[in-house]
């Protein structure tokens, strides 16, 4: 018969097949991604040793010119970054509150009552909304002479505070604005991982007299650590990743007292103090480094959990 | 489970928890009430100083004022433009890498899916002045497509982590036994794994759909007019406009706010499957 003769055909072909599908299942995805995100990222980094407004002349030619580590240096005496970048740091230790919290909240609805379902996801809402309705929202409740923050303060200090106008207080007011959020996807992931706790475990140690905070901590949170894991990463890239709120509560003000390093690179880039490209991209080059420790903490776990498997 | 299930404590444990349950909840959610009811109020009202007493009545005008005076109908639409078109076009290329990382393991395969990850998780600044530059050079800055395109390349490295780890965990020996009956990889794509794919396509399509619809960052950086504003950065420059008006800004903050709760709320299930990255089963 003629198939003996078509099968090692065919078993080439096949291979081919299966060495190339990968690649062209792959193109689509990986030509945008490359184009905007990978390439996009070089292009910063080089940019960041230049200095460029933007533009580029007639005959369409880039007309930056190279400074080297000039602007580093720039940053390094620069009073607006030093301050971007020690707010970042609250934003990150803060935002960190979000994990005790959503937990707490999660294990106060880990119930099984009538309409529980309802609460979960109503819980969940301030995670949904946009962080520009967030931002809205808190500036109201800030507002002084009648935002409820404001009016709360005042009746219990009898001196209310306008907390987004205060240079030491507005940033605190803005991450507050940001914790609400945050705290919603942290209890969502912890109430997930609840779910998943092993009930034969929870009742070995119920026999052997362990409860409440002994409970929680030698039994159920290391159980939980996949959705603590995930908290953290969302948090901190969360906390990172801070420019709504900020552009929209304060515009970085007052004095410049609340900007983070995003917004402080929006407003070098592309802001009303003119377009400093060259700048805008040292400062987000920074911001990129730090994310990378955080971004290879998580690559390494997940490379980890691979070769587990 | 973890804790004790109330049913087991004493009656009055469970009265104090059915207690505790909706004024938690109020606490919880009161800066949103506090938003709903103020839309709802009558200009008149807050300008007497009654922020939070009774209202004198029920303000819809508030709505059909900026229905009617502002563009945010515009807006609205606007941000279908570029919500929509990026669903579609992440979650569509991404089932394609996702089914190349998971199942084939070529040489790099890891490395492709890590470039990925790490891509997804990196600070939007780093990426702005090239692509804003690059938008400007193609003709697309303030378009609806220039948004999009550069949403569905974004997106699609966190919808790629899912869809592959989606596809890892389907039965392996659905594929080998194609392969066996000699079908060709595009078709065992198509009519194999396609149809397994539905709830990792519903969980995307929800939270993108989320995702997209709240940026605000992009929306500034790439688009100006009203033409092409979606209703994140248009909320913003209308507030710039409304100095404390606040029934109108609560309205507005209302609806730019409704179209992510109704996809919620529809979609609760694949919604969450899909934040928790598919890691916290």
């Amino acid at each position: 018969m003629a198939e003996a003769a078509v099968v090692p055909v065919r078993k080439a072909s096949r291979w081919n097949q299966r060495t190339l599908a990968p690649w062209l299942f792959l193109a689509p995805g990986l030509f945008m991604f490359i184009v905007y995100v990978i390439w996009p990222i070089a292009e910063s980094i080089t940019l960041s040793f230049y200095d460029w407004d933007g533009l580029y002349n007639a005959e369409g030619q880039f007309t930056g010119t190279y400074v080297g580590l000039g602007n580093y240096s720039e940053l390094m005496t620069d009073p607006a970054f030093e301050t971007s970048l020690w707010n970042n740091l609250k934003w990150l230790v803060l935002y960190m509150l979000a994990l005790p919290i959503g937990l707490f909240i999660a294990i106060f609805l880990n119930q099984t009552v009538t309409g529980i379902r309802l609460y979960k996801s109503l819980f969940f809402f301030p995670f949904v909304i946009s962080q520009v309705v967030v931002g809205l929202i808190f500036a109201w409740f800030y507002a002084p002479g009648f935002g409820p923050v404001y009016l709360l303060i005042e009746w219990m200090t009898g001196q209310g505070i306008a907390i987004l106008a205060d240079p030491d207080l507005a940033t605190y007011g803005v991450i507050a604005a940001g914790l609400w959020p945050q705290i919603a996807y942290v209890m969502i992931l912890y109430l997930t991982g609840l779910n998943n706790v092993a009930p034969d475990q929870i009742e070995a140690a119920r026999l052997d007299g362990a409860k409440g905070w002994r409970m929680l901590w030698y039994v159920v949170l290391p159980q939980l650590r996949p959705a603590t894991f995930i908290a953290v990463i969302v948090t901190v890239i969360g906390a990172l990743r801070s420019f709504d709120l900020v552009s929209i509560m304060t515009a970085g003000n007052p004095w410049g007292e609340t900007r983070v390093l995003s917004y402080y690179m929006y407003e070098k880039a592309l802001g009303e103090y003119g377009f400093r490209m060259g700048y805008g991209a040292a400062i987000a080059v920074v911001l990129f480094a730090i994310m990378m420790v955080f971004i290879s903490g998580f690559i390494w776990k997940m490379w980890r959990d691979e070769k587990e498997r | 489970m973890f804790p004790r299930p109330i049913q087991q404590s004493s009656t009055g444990v469970q009265w104090l928890y059915a207690v505790a349950l909706p004024i938690a909840l109020f606490l919880w959610l009161f800066p949103l009430l506090g938003v709903a009811l103020t839309s709802l109020r009558p200009a008149a009202d807050l300008a007497q100083g009654n922020y939070f007493g009774m209202p004198t009545g029920i303000a819809w005008e508030n709505y059909v004022y900026i229905f009617t005076e502002t563009p945010i109908g515009q807006y609205m639409l606007n941000s279908m433009w570029v919500t929509i078109p990026t669903v579609i076009g992440a979650v569509g290329l991404s089932l394609m890498t996702g089914f190349a990382l998971a199942v084939y393991g070529f040489r790099g395969s890891i490395l492709v899916f890590f470039m990925f990850v790490a891509g997804n998780f990196v600070p939007f600044q780093i990426l702005m002045v090239p692509v804003r530059d690059m938008t400007l050079q193609l003709g697309m800055y303030d378009t609806w497509y220039g948004l999009a395109l550069f949403h569905i390349a974004f997106q699609t490295g966190f919808c790629t982590l899912f869809m592959r780890n989606f596809i890892k965990a389907l039965p392996f020996e659905l594929i080998e036994a194609a392969r066996v009956e000699g079908v060709k990889e595009w078709r065992i794509f198509v009519y194999i794994v396609l149809p397994l794919m539905r709830p990792a396509i519903a969980a995307l399509s929800v939270l993108v759909f989320t995702f997209i619809w709240n940026d605000f960052f992009w929306a500034t950086v790439l688009t100006q007019g009203v033409d092409s504003q979606p209703i994140t950065a248009g909320l913003s420059s209308l507030n710039g406009q409304w100095i404390a008006q606040w029934h109108l800004v609560s309205a507005g903050s209302i609806l730019a706010a409704l179209p992510p709760v109704a996809m919620f709320f529809l979609m609760q299930k694949h919604f969450i499957a899909g934040l928790t990255l598919g890691a916290v089963k």
